[in-house]
């Protein structure tokens, strides 16, 4: 029951921090948002089922190109690119993970980041669809949704906030159920669960398809709520991106990855004023992390004092 | 010109890039057999070793060869030094956990590169050659000083590879690739030999970093691509042999010369990691076998 207050509560003081916050910071919010949801769909394949991917920047690409290349060339409104976007990433996961999770391990992380680069590479290819480097701006008319403009303050943070509510709540729900129970058991002893009749293999391949429908729908929603489609999406950085959101907010934790993007963004605007070489502390603070916190914030707060948080 | 000496120029850039990469590629390969950690920061190391190639260079007056022999002794030493520091105060501590180690060394390759954008700047700065000379076919006019670098490859890799089999520190080496328990218990002390095959491996990346920076400028980010072209090799090579990382060098090499004159260099590329992927997938035996 707390558990369920305590993931409201935070959607609540979102909601309210529209009020309080200048509109700047209400945007970069609805930014930290949607990259929440990308980094709740890698913890629910790091985190919980203990696949490292090095290659989610494919599913987050796939989601954006989805759903702004039908915005832009068949003219889709936004309602339904979402879901293009959304299912596009699911796919590609899917795809990946047939072959993918055949090896495991380091070979699993070095295959996904093969991947990942071949898809990065295939964009900048197919230029002339996709704008390659530069990328393209999605036209105004695909970013309307049930007849509010999504380039406007309100409706874009609102429309964050609503995929982040759900997101999350999903994601919790997920991982209260047996099957989440099952995605941590393929973390902790896969020869065990194998024994218990599970077939590590399609639970795995659930899990990455679940995380790439939420990098899917984060890629999506990047491209319709600020408009901008790129292959710099798709680059290997944001495939370290989650997984540092992750390691920073505690992986397996349902409320790790909001917080890891959230201070992992702060961060990264405070050093880019300071520098131009504000990507320094992205590498200070994975090495760091992985030295003397691999549990993340939530992580060890729940070791030490909050049992209770899922 | 015609398609015959077409083939034979692109043949010999080819050359050049299978020597360049055969070293980088060798470094990985050794970093990986012996201490089974994946060098994500490998990339760092080779650009670390042209840019200070190049600062070396600005420091050392006199004749253009005094400053690239200072530069090709000094460079390797300094990222070796580096690494051996990296490999103590990072990867001992991480228990050089496969995973972890990855997540460390990409943290470590930000960290390089950031850091080089800071003290070194944007801009490519190109070094002058050792020496300027030129043969002259009868189709066109080739750089001396690139087939200088596949010759100093070749030197490197055979005394590399004496090292390796001829003697003692090579012994006992490939005696803690081979179980780095039963090493330990006969008295081999494993934490040293582990640093000292991290730096070497470094040290082979800046070398080739080195030897490339008269042909192709010092740039921050110019290690992405000879770290994706050295995972090719190692991966394609299987891990653990240095002969078929060599092989693997030639042959990749080659081919990358032949294909990005006749082709999209970037169709090439899709190519060939998915080609990469396809191995691990289906003969993993030839690369992480061993391990799992």
């Amino acid at each position: 029951m707390k558990v369920w207050a305590l993931h409201l509560a935070l959607i609540a003081a979102l909601f309210t921090a529209q009020f309080v916050l200048s509109p700047y910071h209400t945007t970069n919010l609805a930014r930290i948002m949607v990259l929440a949801i990308f980094a709740m769909g890698y913890n629910l394949a790091f985190g919980y089922t203990g696949l490292l991917s090095l290659g989610h920047a494919l599913l987050l690409g796939a989601g954006m190109y989805a759903a702004g290349l039908s915005a832009q060339l068949w003219g889709l409104a936004a309602g339904p690119a979402l879901l293009v976007g959304t299912l596009a990433g699911g796919t590609m996961a899917a795809a990946v993970g047939l072959l993918a999770l055949r090896t495991a391990g380091v070979s699993f992380m070095i295959v996904t980041l093969m991947f990942a680069q071949a898809g990065y590479l295939t964009i900048l290819y197919f230029a002339p669809t996709t704008g390659g480097d530069e990328g393209f701006t999605v036209a105004a008319a695909g970013r309307t949704f049930a007849g509010f403009d999504l380039a406007t303050d309100t409706p874009r943070f609102l429309s964050a906030l609503a995929l982040f509510a759900v997101g999350l709540l999903v994601s919790l729900a997920l991982v209260r159920s047996p099957f989440g129970r099952t995605l941590v058991a393929m973390r902790e002893n896969e020869e065990r669960s194998r024994m218990l009749g599970y077939n590590p293999f399609a639970v795995k391949l659930a899990a990455l398809t679940i995380s790439g429908l939420y990098a899917g729908a984060a890629g999506a929603a990047y491209a319709l709520l600020f408009g901008y489609v790129g292959a710099s999406f798709a680059t290997i950085q944001y495939s370290i991106l989650p997984m540092l959101y992750v390691l920073l907010g505690g992986a397996g934790t349902t409320l790790g990855p909001f917080l890891g993007a959230a201070l992992m963004f702060a961060l990264i605007e405070v050093a880019s004023g300071l520098t131009t070489a504000y990507l320094f502390f992205v590498g200070l603070a994975l090495v760091a992390l992985v030295l003397f916190a691999p549990k993340g914030i939530l992580g060890t707060i729940r070791e030490r004092w909050v049992k209770w948080l899922p | 010109m015609t398609f015959g000496p077409f083939l034979l120029l692109a043949l010999m850039e080819g050359l050049v890039t299978a020597a360049v990469l055969a070293l980088a590629a060798s470094g990985l390969s050794l970093v990986f057999g012996v201490m089974r950690v994946v060098n994500v920061a490998h990339g760092a190391f080779y650009m670390l070793g042209a840019v200070l190639a190049w600062a070396v260079a600005q420091h050392v007056p006199g004749p253009a060869a005094i400053a690239f022999a200072a530069a090709i002794i000094v460079a390797p030493l300094v990222v070796g030094a580096l690494a051996a520091a990296t490999d103590g105060l990072i990867l001992k501590r991480l228990n050089y956990d496969p995973e972890a180690t990855i997540v460390a060394t990409i943290g470590l390759l930000y960290m390089i590169e950031q850091a080089t954008l800071s003290l070194y700047g944007p801009n490519a700065n190109p070094v002058q050659a050792p020496f300027e000379w030129r043969i002259q076919l009868p189709w066109f006019g080739y750089s001396g000083y690139k087939l200088f670098v596949v010759l100093a490859a070749c030197v490197v890799l055979l005394t590399l590879w004496a090292f390796i089999t001829r003697t003692k520190a090579g012994l006992i080496m490939r005696a803690t690739q081979v179980d780095r328990t039963t090493a330990r218990s006969f008295g081999i002390n494993v934490d040293r030999v582990y640093m000292g095959t991290f730096a070497l491996g470094a040290g082979l990346a800046a070398l080739a970093g080195v030897l490339i920076v008269p042909i192709q400028q010092a740039h921050y980010l110019m290690g992405g691509d000879t770290l994706l072209l050295s995972f090719i090799v190692v991966i394609i090579g299987g891990l653990g042999s240095l002969r078929g990382t060599l092989i693997a060098a030639i042959v990749i090499g080659l081919c990358d010369g032949v294909i990005s004159m006749f082709f999209a260099p970037t169709l090439a590329k899709i190519l060939a990691t998915l080609l990469v992927a396809m191995v691990l997938v289906f003969r993993p035996q030839g690369l992480f076998g061993a391990r799992s």
